[in-house]
């Protein structure tokens, strides 16, 4: 900021001025810092969820094994962890790391200055951060949740400790963040495309978070509605889910999937994003079937609200229900199938290069296929009777989310890393990184598929000798534990880039979308010049086809809002009352558990947050000049 | 950036490594291997579907990650060559769309018919009823005449060749009967009642065990399904049918009054005694069991011991308190059970 008058008026506080430092993070509303804090939240929880599932692979390592403790401490913990595990890495990592890139990345991709509402995205961030802190904070308050990710009724209303009603309330407050967020998100896509950038000229990544947040948009609804239905079960005498009662526990199962399985697009179609990114830059070629990837993309959206009982194939829904989603299950296999081509179609007859992004984002189609191929296998519904709760299901979803998801965030990780940072990463270690996570990737989860068709079930804490079963588990292990090891590397890949690293060109890679126009890190402000796209591929169209010399047309930001032209950009000021309406739910969320007029507490905390932000300025009048 | 021969030396290694470790692994001893090994029909049925399917799915599994390598390796960076900029093909787009599309058709039509026989009650079948609790199962034959149905815990007999058809009920939380080598699970849903049918086409003890996640010690929730010539299932049936044998000696006369004066008589029944509760397995012929539990432990003296002296302790989250029994009392409770033949 310019000037940093301290002149509170019309507002509580006096408005924050730092921009670096403690206090300038968290009052920033700067769609990049927001999207750095995400992303390092979500790396965190990253360690975190890892960490958990290290332990569950040592307590599998062998037979009848006792890992922590007394065999009733271990089945208690590994119960936790590996609900944890669940929770830990669908909303708290691969979720997260989605949003933290989308954050960083849909401004600059389409040319904006900033997303929608900033404010609105520094609140959905705190609500965040809080939500997993919340959670988190149950393994010293009596126990973490211990009834799966997915909390399945009637057990998720009785588990005795007060684990699951973290989990009620906690994924709750994860979903208004999610909520907010996409919105914000869809606001952006839609109204702050920079001028010419048409929907069919949208980088395939946009399109993606802009089906992604429409998904949240209509799925975190469902499961608050799941998640306030078993919160009165368990904490105001509720019966929604107990049979005794009249309650029905397939309610919750068809609430939780009709929001799960969006939710495995929600996961997934970030990283077909910034693959269908990476590969085209890496490869020197356009996208290969552009309008396909995007229509796939969006009939996936579609189609994902379709399939929802394959996850309930053996609860008794009778032969109809039951055929019918087994036929709309194999034909979501056909879009995403059509991505796969295209991802191949895009390398063929390109000029490849094989630097760490692109590597990861091979490593995806790879192993994404597989994912696919025994995705389609559990539309068989007989044989699905037979490995459903199986390992083999661990396996598919494993090499969805990790073979898949995973893959593709550490490419987008890869490929962005200079923009974000200012820095290049180190490619030896990028590669060493990605052959030892490859590796461990598929020593930890190849030998599920046997294990599970050999009758290995999920989710059991220990199994008996005899069972054919000792060697891949201990197998497994080691895998796991390679699969750590790379993320050692990667975090030196890191901590080495930031010390000494390679100071970043604006466009290191030779790529092809806008980000790539602006100086890395970019400025504050993002562009300079409001670009004016003229092309898919705007970029790469600039520097290839019109203007050999690289330089983008001249328009001056702010000048599209009948701003003074050339003047100044008006960027929105920092501000204390997003992190201090998310810090109310969070007293909100242990009141309802804890202490009921705590409640009362937290809900005037919020409000008092809601109230500065209203009366408050976006743009402080004393700031805000470039 | 490596040589092109460093990158096919090292896929070589990697390539090798996984061969080696997927040819060790072959496990002779494997009792709910349902890939390898099906007993019943019903098994039969889902194996023949999955073989299409799994060689359909192996066969594009090569077919892509093939072209991918090609790809890798025929298209890298060379100094040479310029990349060729085209944005797609509809022709290839539109027959790379339909090709799967009517593979995924040709395998819907045998999926649906075989969901579809699969969901019919057989006749003739041998009825049982299912519950299943946190964490054993109990199972109630269908009485023949008018007398009390045969009830029993964990390992479940059925005749060889003969359809069974399960009633499945349940009134904790969900649970999933599960006995690979004879078919599918089928989940156990409090409130409905659910059907699935199972049989075996040689005698011999299935393993199988809970597969939906019920609480602390699912994993601990197993099962057994022993099968048996015809004759040999009527003999069985028969002895079971009978009530529980009168305590064979002072020891075990004692047990059985600890047993019908203290607690145990609130939670298990004993047919011929006032023990009539079903809160717990029914223990008129616990003797004549192999294993008990949720056919977890062997039934020996020594693992019932310790059973009796802390259920929690031996499998965790079990409804069955430790009552804080003397040694004595123990004894003259183990003598009783064993006992009950
Ligand atoms: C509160 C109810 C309750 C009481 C009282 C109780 N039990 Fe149990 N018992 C159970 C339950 C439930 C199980 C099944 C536990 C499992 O497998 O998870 C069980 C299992 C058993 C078994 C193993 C049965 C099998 O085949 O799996 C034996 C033997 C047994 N109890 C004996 C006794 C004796 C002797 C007493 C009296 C000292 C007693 N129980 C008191 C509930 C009870
Ligand atoms: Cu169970």
């Amino acid at each position: 900021m310019a000037t940093a008058a301290v002149q509170p008026r019309r507002s509580l506080f006096a408005r924050p001025t730092a921009t670096s430092g403690f206090w300038g993070w968290v009052t920033t509303v700067d769609h990049k810092k927001i999207g750095i804090l995400y992303g390092v939240t979500a790396f965190i929880f990253f360690i975190l969820g890892g960490l958990e599932a290290i332990a569950l692979r040592v307590q599998l390592a062998q037979p009848d094994m006792q890992a922590f403790g007394t065999e009733a401490a271990t089945a208690e913990l590994y119960n936790q962890f590996f609900t944890m595990h669940g929770v830990t890495m669908i909303f708290l990592v691969v979720m997260p790391f989605g949003v933290a890139l989308m954050n960083f990345f849909i401004p600059l991709m389409i040319g904006a200055r900033d997303v929608a509402f900033p404010r609105l995205n520094a609140l959905s961030y705190w609500i965040f951060l809080f939500g997993g802190i919340f959670l988190y904070s149950s393994f010293f308050l009596g126990g973490a949740p211990d009834g799966g990710w997915f909390g399945y009724a009637p057990l998720s209303r009785i588990q005795p400790t007060t684990g699951m009603d973290f989990y009620a309330v906690g994924l709750q407050i994860l979903g208004i963040a999610s909520l907010l967020g996409a919105v914000n998100f869809i606001v952006t896509i839609i109204n702050m495309r920079a001028p010419g950038m048409t929907l069919m000229r949208m980088p395939v990544f946009i399109w993606m978070s802009l089906v992604v947040s429409f998904l949240l948009l209509f799925a975190m609804p469902i499961i608050a509605v799941a998640l306030f239905l078993l919160m009165f079960d368990r904490l105001f005498g509720g019966v929604f889910f107990d049979p005794a009662a009249g309650g029905d526990p397939l309610l919750w199962q068809h609430l939780f999937w009709l929001f799960g399985h969006p939710e495995v697009y929600i996961l997934i179609l970030p990283a077909m994003g910034i693959v269908s990114e990476v590969i085209p830059t890496f490869s020197r070629k356009p996208l290969f079937g552009y309008a396909a990837i995007v229509f796939a993309g969006a009939a996936i959206g579609f189609m994902g609200w379709g399939v929802w009982a394959h996850h309930m194939f053996v609860v008794g829904l009778g032969p109809v229900a039951t055929s019918a989603f087994a036929l709309s299950t194999m034909f979501i296999a056909v879009p995403t199938g059509v991505k796969i081509f295209n991802w191949l179609g895009t390398m063929w007859g390109g000029s490849l290069k094989f630097t760490t992004p692109m590597l990861f984002a091979i490593g995806f189609v790879a192993m994404f296929v597989i994912g696919g191929l025994s995705g389609v296998s559990h539309a068989i519904v007989p044989h699905d009777q037979q490995q459903t709760d199986t390992y083999y299901i661990v396996a598919h979803f494993h090499y969805v989310l990790f073979g898949g998801a995973m893959f593709g965030i550490m490419a987008g990780l890869y490929y962005w890393w200079p923009k974000v940072f200012g820095r290049m990463l180190s490619e030896k270690l990028g590669k060493f990184h990605f052959w030892l996570w490859f590796i461990g990737f598929n020593l930890t989860f190849a030998p599920m598929h046997i294990l599970g068709l050999q009758g290995m079930p999920r989710r059991i804490y220990t199994y008996p000798e005899g069972m054919g079963w000792d060697w891949w588990n201990f197998i497994m292990t080691i895998g796991s534990f390679v699969i750590a090891f790379s993320v050692l590397v990667f975090l030196a890949n890191v901590a080495i880039s930031r010390k000494r690293g390679e100071e970043a060109v604006d466009d290191p890679w030779d790529a092809r979308t806008l980000e790539w126009a602006i100086p890395s890190p970019p400025p504050e402000h993002n562009f300079d010049d409001v670009p004016v796209v003229e092309a898919r591929d705007d970029w790469w169209h600039k520097k290839y086809a019109k203007r050999p010399t690289g330089e983008p047309a001249r328009v001056y930001a702010g000048g599209a809002n009948g701003e003074s032209g050339g003047g100044g950009i008006h960027l929105p000021s920092p501000s204390y009352f997003p992190v201090i309406a998310a810090f109310g739910i969070l007293v909100m969320g242990y009141g309802v558990i804890f202490y009921l007029p705590a409640v009362a507490l937290g809900a005037l905390i919020s409000l008092v947050g809601f109230f500065g932000w209203v009366l408050e300025p976006s743009v402080s009048d004393e700031v805000g000049h470039h | 950036m490596r040589t092109p021969a460093g990158w096919r030396r090292s896929a070589f290694v990697a390539l090798a490594g996984l061969l080696v470790i997927v040819g060790t692994a072959c496990a002779p001893d494997a009792p709910q291997d349902y890939i390898n090994y099906q007993k019943g029909p019903i098994a039969e049925e889902a194996d023949r579907l999955w073989d299409v399917t799994f060689a359909i799915a192996v066969a594009i599994f090569f077919i892509v990650e093939l072209l991918l390598i090609y790809t890798i390796v025929r298209f890298r960076a060379r100094p040479d060559r310029e990349a060729k900029q085209f944005h797609g093909n509809t022709k290839v787009e539109v027959i790379l769309t339909v090709i799967p599309a009517l593979i995924l058709a040709g395998l819907a039509v045998p999926t649906v018919r075989t969901i579809f026989d699969l969901s019919s009650e057989p006749d003739d079948a041998l009825q049982i009823k299912v519950t299943a609790r946190q964490f054993w199962w109990e199972y109630e034959y269908e009485p023949e005449g008018t007398e009390d149905p045969l009830v029993t815990a964990n390992e479940m007999h059925i005749p060889v060749d003969t359809p069974v058809f399960l009633t499945l009920e349940g009134d904790d939380v969900i649970h999933s009967f599960w006995v690979p080598l004879l078919a599918g699970k089928q989940d156990v849903v409090p409130g409905r009642t659910n059907h699935m049918t199972i049989e075996a086409d040689e005698p011999g003890v299935y393993r199988g065990q809970c597969t939906e996640y019920c609480g602390l010690s699912h994993a601990n929730m197993r099962l057994r399904v022993i099968a048996h010539p015809q004759d040999e299932f009527d003999e069985w049936r028969d002895d079971q049918s009978e009530a529980a044998d009168d305590p064979r000696d002072a020891l075990a006369a004692e047990g059985e009054e600890l047993f019908l004066e203290g607690e145990c008589i609130n939670c298990h029944a004993v047919q011929g005694t006032d023990a009539q509760a079903r809160t717990g397995p029914d223990l008129t012929h616990f003797a004549s069991r192999e294993t008990f539990a949720g056919a977890m432990f062997e039934n020996t003296t020594e693992n019932l011991r310790q059973w009796l002296d802390d259920p929690p302790a031996m499998k965790p989250g079990a409804k069955m308190p430790d009552y804080g029994l003397t040694t004595q009392e123990i004894d003259a409770l183990v003598a009783y059970l064993q006992s009950l033949e």
